[in-house]
């Protein structure tokens, strides 16, 4: 009964890293949501500007994966410190 | 058409399924070394995407198949001094070097340059050989060939080329595209083959280490506070409209900006590429955890698992390119910023 | 920890190799690959323009080709509407010529005939004269004896003689 163990013999630490990342993956998930959908509208506004628009997407998705990311860092911290 | 595309896909699931094989090989082998302790998750996914002193592919019953690379030490007074790693493994010391938790260490805790060969260093030297190779020998089909249209490699490689000039420099860059272009695209495809690479059963995690992406991180960091003009500056000193008693605070900001940009660069290519390994380790370490509990649950996860790991190497062959694709076109941002003259 | 602290190993290897590929590629991949598309780019931009430029070389051509022929066309229309008025007024002038000549010759044809009427009445006139001069002198040998009456009967002769007649 391995995996009832490893989920009892996690700390309180390490139980609120894991809420944190989850948060963090909520927050990036409901950004980079948004800006897939808006950047889906705008194509299907205006298909000709879809290069600029992908590409605007990416960076800016990539900007907040960046925060998404320190959140999740963090709670690597958490777990490792 | 449809029948090579589907022999193409075939070709690309029996590669992804055998890689797989090999991986669940290895740590199932990796596994049964340390029976009395039971499976490890933490220990083997650790195993798998650090940094390590010898090259370990698999090991099969008694056949062990590591390449132990080569050790080199500087320490002021002594000079260098170059081992195999062989006489440092299995908790060996040899001229008062030795290996814990994998970290060479003196035995009398003084301190020394550690420039080992490692295992993720010998694959940065790999792929830089790759990429040379490629390159140059796409260069050379060039010569003379000005006028005609490219073929073969060349070919593949031309639209990259030109995407990344096209798509990436010249939009952000506009008239100094030329200048750092090179710059670009060296890494652009330094990451890209090096992600790629990663991907590879048995290869190292090269992006996936915080110093490889700490190093081109700083690079881009160095270039775009050369390259910064003074309008560049007086934005960071004196941004216009801030009243004078916010400057301060803003002069904290605006300098903790120089180096957050990089910071977000540097986690952004680690956390992405890390997290791939770690998800299909982990996909693949169910199996044996399972396995552990009964061998028929095991046999059953590892349909599921094989499954679920071919799809995520997909998608990391994906995110290969794009985290390669995102490092470059955010490095033109920031060196974009940084040469911009004064458009407001 | 361990993974998210850089080791200095790495660090310096990964700025050594990083540095190296950077100069390599720049010095031996990227500028002759930049270049070489550059220099097709512009060649491509050049044949491009030269064939925008022959088009409308071509049509330049084909519409003086079209001026030269309507030029053609209306010069030969000269051609032969010249021809014809040539040919008519050689015609005219012919025929012209021609009546001339013809009148001419008739109006020649007739003075002769005129002068040779005139030549035969004078003739007519000598030898009627000089026969009736004969007769009379025979007559007159016989009835006039005398000169007087004989040169009277004759002046009165010749009067009543008029030759204009008929």
């Amino acid at each position: 009964m391995n995996i009832l163990n490893i989920l009892l013999a996690v700390s309180g630490a390490a139980w609120g890293a894991g809420v944190g990342a989850g948060l963090a993956a909520i927050g990036a998930g409901i950004g980079i949501g948004r800006i897939g959908g808006s950047a889906a509208e705008s194509v299907a506004r205006q298909p000709e500007a879809a290069g600029i628009i992908r590409a605007n997407m990416i960076i800016t998705a990539a900007l907040i994966e960046g925060v998404a990311l320190f959140g999740v860092l963090t709670c690597i911290l958490i777990l490792v410190l | 058409m449809i029948s090579k595309r589907f022999s193409i896909l075939c070709v690309l699931f029996f590669f992804f399924g055998f890689s797989n094989l090999l991986a669940s090989e290895a740590i199932q082998k990796e596994s049964t070394n340390q029976e009395e302790k039971g499976f490890d998750f933490g220990e083997l996914l650790m195993h798998h995407v650090k940094d390590a002193y010898e090259w370990h592919f698999f090991t099969l019953a008694n056949f062990d198949a590591t390449i132990y690379l080569p050790i080199i030490a500087y320490k002021n007074g002594e000079g260098f001094e170059v081992f195999s790693s062989r006489k440092v493994s299995d908790g060996n010391s040899y001229h008062g070097y030795e290996i814990e938790e994998g970290h060479l260490r003196r035995q009398d805790g003084s301190k020394f340059f550690d420039l080992s060969i490692t295992k993720v260093v010998a694959s940065i030297f790999i792929s830089a050989i790759l990429l040379l190779l490629i390159f140059i020998r796409v260069a050379r089909k060039y010569k003379g060939n000005e006028k005609k249209a490219p073929h073969g490699l060349q070919a593949f490689m031309e639209p990259l080329v030109l995407f990344i000039r096209d798509d990436v420099a010249k939009p952000i860059l506009g008239d100094k595209t030329y200048f750092y272009l090179p710059y670009l695209l060296s890494i652009f495809f330094f990451i890209w083959i090096n992600n790629m690479l990663g991907l590879l059963p048995g290869a190292a995690n090269v992006t996936g280490n915080i110093a490889i992406t700490c190093t081109l991180a700083i690079f881009t960091m160095i270039i775009v506070n050369v390259s910064g003009n003074k309008h560049y500056w007086l934005e960071i000193f004196l941004p216009p409209g801030i009243p004078l008693w916010l400057l301060p605070i803003m002069w904290i900001v605006e300098i903790m900006g120089i180096f957050t940009k990089p910071f977000a660069l540097m986690v952004r290519l680690f956390a992405n590429m890390i997290s791939g390994h770690m998800i299909i380790l982990s996909i693949i370490g169910l199996i044996f955890l399972f396995g552990e509990m009964s061998q028929g649950l095991g046999w059953g996860i590892a349909l599921f698992s094989v499954a679920m790991s071919t799809f995520m190497l997909s998608l990391d062959l994906l995110v290969a390119a794009l985290q390669a694709y995102i490092f470059t076109i955010l490095s033109a941002l920031f060196i974009g910023l940084a040469v911009q003259d004064a458009q407001h | 920890m361990d993974l998210l602290l850089p080791q200095f190993g790495l660090i310096f290897w990964t700025t050594i190799v990083f540095l190296l590929v950077l100069f390599l590629l720049s010095k031996y991949a990227w500028k002759p690959i930049i270049n070489a598309v550059r220099e097709r780019e512009n060649s491509i931009d050049e044949a491009l323009r030269t064939a925008e430029k022959v088009k409308e070389e071509m049509a330049a051509l084909s519409a003086d080709n079209e001026k030269l022929l309507q030029k053609a066309r209306e010069e030969r229309s000269k051609i032969l509407k010249a021809a014809k008025e040539n040919a008519d007024k050689i015609v005219a002038d012919a025929i012209e010529k021609a009546s001339d000549a013809a009148r001419k010759l008739a109006a020649d044809a007739k003075q002769d005939i005129d002068n040779q009427k005139q030549a035969a009445i004078a003739e007519l006139k000598i030898q009627s004269g000089k026969l009736a001069l004969n007769i009379a002198s025979k007559l007159l040998q016989k009835e006039l004896a005398g000169q007087a009456e004989q040169e009277s009967y004759m002046k009165k002769l010749i009067e009543d003689l008029d030759f204009n007649q008929n």
